[in-house]
This record gives structure tokens, sequence and C-alpha cells, in this order.
């Protein structure tokens, strides 16, 4: 018997009443204590994969499936995903769907009770993995009160309350904020390390995790296309997948430095070898943008917040005397933790909240697109959600006679754009402010280079672009300004390539190994940033 | 936010009736419902709702039980007027309608009035109880019980129970998006398009959870195990005065005697002033006692 945890054998599956293979003679297996990340553009197969290793897949889903897959020397052609559950715990997207009742502490009982666990067992589980997990204050709180990076974490822990030796998590960092993502990732390091938990992890932003795993593989339409160490797969993905490479090894790439580095350490070692690494001379402030006047600035105003307060009837106040202007023509992204008042901030931008302090003035219409794409379609056609020269203008002309949830997360988050930006995109018409919250939750980087495309093109006709993002490479993409949220008061105000660059948590992957040198956050700044630096040796050469 | 807007939801307070394990505070909230359908003396029922409102104070879920109070008065003041109307009992007659045709002469009668009131305030008190116990009995605690009794019946119900408020999210999240569209559908059309999608992506959503359940064994579930805890102060308490309540409630149906028709009477002597008295004392006894619960 072989000695993996987990293996596919020759694995092809087709969804019911799906041509197109998800998964097409999918092979590897993977050993008891490996952390594995699954890499790929998005409808590769990554989902499939996760679903297929604890038998979700064929069992649930349906489908036609052959090869076969095993887990813990279980056939998931004879076990069910019920059998299977107690060796892999899953986290998935969503952490709403993975909570079942109204407690922590019931959330966390019910996996061990309904796997027959004595109380005393069952009491015991739920301490430790609370305590595991860092969630043991929250035991006695209620699910529906839970930020969503402590839904994230309780929904982890009741996969792993039974202690199963393989964790499948699918995305789980799309929806927390820089800080609680790396807590994530850190916490999985830590199982992996200290209990020997096997993980197995799909995710688009690599960066995140590359240098926790010890191992890669990449899926191209449904197929293994590199299966390796993060080094191997970071060379790989130079030449055969760019968008998948990290911003550093892009940095690298286009500087044409090798090897491509797995993090920042290794980065910025790499580069203080060759001499590369700016010096604290190179990291001062960047260059700022010139300044206007007060009584400028608030004439261009297409937006304007004046001490804006919100303030809940029976609660804490979520915004704290804001004030905000944002010009004609500017794109802004807004930035800060899970809970800093970012979604309430662009609510009362477009108005459906109203102040209970302060007041807003607002040039024309703002456009607001909300965190779901999906709660805009009403339809069950794309061509009856949106006017024709809107669908056109955003791409989507030929997919009118589509059902909108048929389309993927970029299409989907187009059309949503196309409906509430509305039929005209000129200097003329259509909204004055567009205001977009969390946009990229899920998209890999094509999609999100698409939006950030669109988002610039928004703001050449004239229109306010104003972007609620964790993302700090997708804001240094799409905005040319960053204001940084904390508990509801606007802590920074700035250019941003002076805010995106000078932190750890709100800083691009490029900064952090640049420490901000010349203000570059995009691998093709920091490329020609190093470019020159190269030149200026071969002269002193 | 929380989710839901004003629909009420159990959360975790210091009051003595959080504190008690669940199924007695079921029980204590069960306890009141029945001294309210056996008595009919309106003192009585109004010593019940005194009891109802000193524990909403004591259980810190005032302003929802406000709520509540309104809701029962749009049930219950219809109850008053139906009755008056449809009522042919009783002799005290204090407004004519004259004939109603089929339904004979529209004698309006203080009786019919009075018995519309005190079925009224039945009703309202049930309501009172059933928000008081939602909000202040831990529902996952008590489907716990039943799960020993029937798994995938309590299961369900416990789904049921977390989908609520997050399907109330969901339709508060599309009905706020569809007011970001430059023009904001309106009217029926509108309100059946935000249902009608509430109700795919609830279809969505019930997959994913179903998967989740799978996962997690729930189809090879077995019996949940009984969960020893010693009777904490505030069990034995609410216990003990539940069987009080009870035991006053049939007391007071024999003893306190009440009567609408065919003219109002009531008892008002002492036995009546000692029920309703007793019926404060061991309905609110238990809030008394604030120790062990403080968060």
């Amino acid at each position: 018997m072989s000695a993996a945890l987990l293996s596919f054998e020759a694995v092809s599956y087709r969804y019911p009443g799906v041509d197109a293979p998800a998964l097409e003679e999918v092979s590897f297996e993977l050993s008891p204590g490996a952390f594995c990340l699954l890499a790929g553009l998005s409808g590769q197969g990554k989902s499939t994969l996760l679903r297929a290793a604890c038998g979700l897949v064929p069992h649930f889903y349906g489908g036609r499936f052959s090869g076969r897959v095993t887990l813990a020397g279980l056939s998931t052609h004879e076990h069910g995903p019920a059998r299977l559950g107690t060796f892999a715990g899953a986290l998935f997207q969503d952490p709403e769907t993975q909570l079942v009742t109204s407690s922590v502490r019931a959330e966390l009982s019910l996996a061990l009770e309904s796997r027959g666990h004595r109380p005393a067992a069952v009491a015991r589980g739920v301490e430790e993995v609370a305590l595991a997990l860092g969630i043991d204050h929250l035991l006695d709180r209620t699910t529906y009160d839970l930020s969503g990076g402590e839904k994230q974490r309780v929904a982890l822990a009741a996969a792993l309350a039974g202690r199963p030796p393989l964790v499948l998590l699918d995305e789980p960092t799309s929806q927390l904020d820089p800080v609680a993502g790396d807590e994530l990732v850190g916490l999985l390091r830590r199982l992996n390390q200290e209990w020997e938990t096997t993980v197995l992890l799909a995710e688009h932003r690599l960066e995140r995790c590359l240098t926790a795993a010890d191992r890669v593989i990449s899926l191209e339409h449904g197929r293994v296309a590199h299966d390796g160490d993060p080094a191997s797969f970071l060379a790989w993905a130079a030449l055969r997948a760019p968008p998948l490479q990290t911003p550093g090894a892009k940095l690298f790439t286009l500087a044409g430095l090798r090897p491509a580095p797995v993090g920042v350490r290794q980065a910025r070692t790499s580069l203080r070898s060759g001499g590369l690494l700016p010096t604290a001379d190179d990291c001062g402030r960047p260059p700022a943008s010139p300044r206007r006047s007060k009584r400028a600035r608030r004439r261009g105003s297409a937006l304007a917040l004046r001490g804006v307060w919100h303030e809940l009837r029976n609660g804490p106040a979520i915004l704290r005397g804001v004030n905000l202007s944002v010009r004609a023509g500017e794109t802004v992204a807004l930035m800060g933790r899970n809970g800093a008042g970012k979604s309430t901030l662009l609510r009362h931008a477009a108005g459906l909240l109203e102040p209970t302090r302060g007041r807003i003035d607002r040039a024309g219409r703002v456009a607001l697109l909300l965190q779901n794409p999906g709660d805009y379609f009403v339809h069950d056609r794309v061509g009856a959600e949106a006017p024709a020269r809107a669908l056109h203008a955003a791409g989507l002309g030929g997919l009118a006679d589509r059902h909108p949830r048929d389309l993927s997360g970029g299409e989907r988050q187009r059309l949503a754009l196309a409906i509430v930006a509305g039929e005209e995109v000129t200097a003329h018409g259509g909204p004055a402010v567009v205001a977009l919250d969390e946009p990229t939750r899920g998209m890999d980087r094509e999609a999100k280079a698409e939006l950030a495309g669109e988002l610039q093109r928004r703001a050449q006709l004239g229109q306010a672009v104003i972007v609620a993002t964790h993302d700090p490479e997708f804001a240094a993409a799409c905005a040319r300004r960053a204001v940084l949220l904390a508990d509801g008061r606007v802590i920074a105000d700035g250019d941003a390539a002076e805010l995106l660059s000078g932190g750890w948590y709100f800083a691009t992957e490029t900064a952090r190994i640049l420490s901000g040198a010349g203000g570059a956050l995009l691998p093709e700044q920091g490329a020609a940033l190093l470019a020159q630096r190269l030149l200026a040796q071969e002269v002193a050469v | 936010m929380s989710p839901g807007g004003t629909l009420f939801f159990y959360r975790p307070l210091a009051s003595p009736l959080h504190a008690a394990r669940a199924g007695v505070g079921a029980l204590w909230a069960l306890s009141l419902v029945v001294a309210a359908i056996v008595l009919y003396h309106p003192l009585a029922l109004l010593s019940i709702l005194a009891v109802i409102v000193c524990a909403a104070l004591a259980a810190g879920v005032g302003p929802e039980m406000g709520r509540a109070l309104r809701t029962a008065s749009l049930v219950g003041v219809p109850i008053v007027i139906v009755n008056v109307i449809v009522s042919r009992y009783g002799l005290t007659v204090f407004a004519r309608l004259g004939s109603l045709g089929p339904f004979g002469q529209g004698d309006l009668t203080v009786e019919a009035l009075v018995y519309g009131a005190v079925i009224a305030l039945k009703v309202s008190i049930v309501i009172l109880i059933g928000t008081l116990a939602s909000l202040a009995v831990d529902p996952d605690e008590l489907l716990r019980i039943v799960r020993r009794l029937s798994f995938r019946s309590a299961l369900t119900a416990s789904l049921s129970v977390r989908m609520i408020p997050l399907l109330a999210a969901d339709a508060q999240r599309l009905a706020e998006a569809q007011r970001t569209r430059p023009r904001a559908p309106r009217g029926a059309r509108a309100r059946i398009a935000i249902v009608a999608a509430v109700l795919e992506g609830s279809l969505d959503r019930a997959m994913d959870v179903a998967a989740t359940l799978e996962l997690r064994g729930f189809a090879t579930a077995r019996r949940a195990p009984r969960r020893l805890r010693p009777w904490s102060r505030h069990d034995l308490a609410f216990a003990l005065s539940a069987v009080a309540v009870l035991g006053l409630g049939a007391a007071g149906a024999a003893a306190v005697p009440f009567a609408a028709y065919p003219r109002v009477h009531a008892a008002l002597g002492a036995t009546a002033a000692v029920l309703c008295l007793a019926l404060v004392v061991a309905g609110a006894l238990p809030f008394c006692d604030r120790r062990g619960i403080e968060q």
C-alpha cells in the first residue's frame, strides 16, 4: 500500500450536463505533512480537485468520473464524504455556508457529537481546537455577530475539530484583509508544522502563501501543468504562465534576474548579494504629487464628505468625522482592515445611508458596485440586466443570451459594473463617481488587470473612481491616491506611491522587496529601478 | 449590522434567564403560556403580563420586547373588534347597529368587549412569551435536546433557525443592490424579483451547506450523547418557578372564577389578590438572584 495520504490516479471528471472536462487525467500523490498549493487561473479545476479529494465529487455533485482517488487508504469510489470527512476537513470560500448553528461553541461541538464522541471528549476537543486557532474568546458568541475573518476561523475550527490529517482549503483568504489573511496562512503553517496536518490550499494570491508551501501543483484546463517545489513553479510560470507569477517573481523576471524569489526575504537576500538592494538613502520619501489649494480641490470635487459620522442607535460609531474629497478623473483606493468603515463610507457616498452628522456633496450620480456582483442579477438573461450599449462597452455584447449566473467571475463583475454605471461612459454622461466595494474577491490576476484597465478608462473620461480593496497590488494598479481607514477615521491620505510603499501589510510585494525605493509599487516600476542600478553598476565597473 | 433587521435572535447576555439551561428556560416560558391559557381572570392575566415585563427588563431585552408588544397589539385589537361585532352573547348593550341581514341584530355588548379583550390579552401574552424565549433561550442547546429524540428533525430545525437571518440579510443586500441601479426598479415587480433572487440564492446556499454537512459526517450521525452538567442556582430557581406557576395556574383556574357571559363576573376578593401576587412573585423571583451570571 502507498504511504501517500492522498493520491489521484488518472482522474477525469465532467460535471452533469457539461461536455468540457473539469479534471482530465490528473495524477499526483500527497505525503503526510505536506503543504501543497494549488495554482491556476479561474475555472481551471482547482475547486473541483478539492471536491474530488474529499469525495464530494462525484458522490454529491454527480457527473462522469473515471480514475481513482484514495484518501487515507480509502477509495472515494467505495466511501462517501461522510466517511472520508474523518480524514479530510474542508474550508471553502464563503464561511456563511459552513456555519450551521447559531453559536460558536455549538458549531464546534456538532461535528464531534455527530461522530459519536462522548461529552467529555467533545468538551475537550472544542476547547483545544478553539485554543489552537485563537478563537477561545469567541466560544460564547453567536455566529451572526462575527466578522468575516472570525467566521472563516470558526469554520476552519469546525473542520479541524475532529483532527483530520488533511485539510482542504479553497481560497480561504479571499474575503480577508491583509492582516487576517497573513494570520490565517501563519496558522495553517503552524498546524502543518506542529501537528503534521497536511494542507492542500487553492489560492489566487500566491505571494501570500508561497513561502509556507513546500509544493505547488498548477492546473490548466483541468490538467496538471506543473508539479514541483515553489522555486521550480516560479521558473515554470515565468516561461509558461506569466499571469501566475508572484509580483516578486515578475519583478526579477522583468529585471533579468535569476532565480525568481519565493518570498520577500529571499528576494532581498538575492538583491543584497548582487549589490542591488536599495540603500537607506534610496528609500526616502517618494516624490509627492503637487498639492492644490483647498479651494481648487473643493471646486473640482466630484464627491466631498465633510465631517461625516455614522453612529448606530444602540452601538458604536462606524464613521467618525470623515473628511474626504475626490476630484473628477481621480482614482482613489480605500484601504483598511475588515470593519474599518470602508463599505459604510461607500454606502454613504452613494446615498444608501444618511450620515448621523456631517454633509455629503455629490457632483452627480454615484454608481456603487457592492461586494457581491450576483446581488444585481434579477433576470435570467444578461441582455435583460443592462442596456445594450452598456453591455457592448463592457465587452459583454456577445453574451446577451447567457444566464448571468453562468458568467465567469470577471464577466459577472463587468456586468454588475455595466448595470450600476448605466448606458453612458463619456465625460458628459453617466455617473460622476464610480465606487466599488471589494471588486476583486476571488478574481485571478488577468481579471484584475482587466478591471484595473476599465477603471482607468473611466477615470480618463472624467469619472471619479473610488475602490475599497484589501489588495495592495490592485490598488497600485488602478489608483493614484490611497486613503487608509481605521476605526472609522481617515488615518492616512496621500499619493498611492507614498502610502503603499511604506508599510508591511498595506504595501505591495514590490515595495516591500525594494523598501519603497523610488515609490515603485508594481513589478514594472521596480524592474525599471533595478535596471537603473544595474546600469550604474556596469558604468562603475 | 445585525442580520435580519427587525427579526429577533438569541444573543448570550448577562441575565438569570440566559444563564439557566435551555431546557429549564423553555419550561419556564411554557409554564407561563399554560397559565395564560387556563386562566381567564383579567387580573391574573395582567399579573402574567407584569411577569413578562419584569423578565424582559431583567433579561436586557426590553427594546425588542417593546417592538413585540406593538406586534401583539396589532393582533389583539382586531380580535376585540371582531368579537364585539360577531358575539351574540351578553346582556349589557352599549350600541345598536340595527339589522345586519342574515347576521341578525347588530347589538354590541359590554360582555363581548370584555371577553374579546381577555382573549386578545391571552394571545398577546403567548406572542410576548414566544419572543422572550426566542431572545433568551439558547436555540442550539434546545435543539441539542431534541437531537437525542430525532436527529434529522432537529438538524433541519437548526438549519432553519440559522438560515432565517441569512436569508433576511440576503434580501437586504439584494434590495440595496437594486437601489444602486440608475433607474431603481420599484413596486411589486421589484419586490417579486428580489424574492425570486433570494430564493435562487438560497438554493445555491443550501447546496453548499449540504456539502459541508456531508463532510462533517451528518449522513452517518449517531444519537447525541447525554450531557451531564450540575444544576446551577438559576436552573433550580427557574425550574421551581415553572412548577409554582403551573400550580398557581391550575389552582387559580378553579379558585378564581371568571365569566364574561351573560354578564361579566370576576372574583375580586382576597383569593384573587393572593393569586395575582403569588403569580408575580413566583414568575419574577428567579430574576432577583444575579450571582454567577456577569460576563
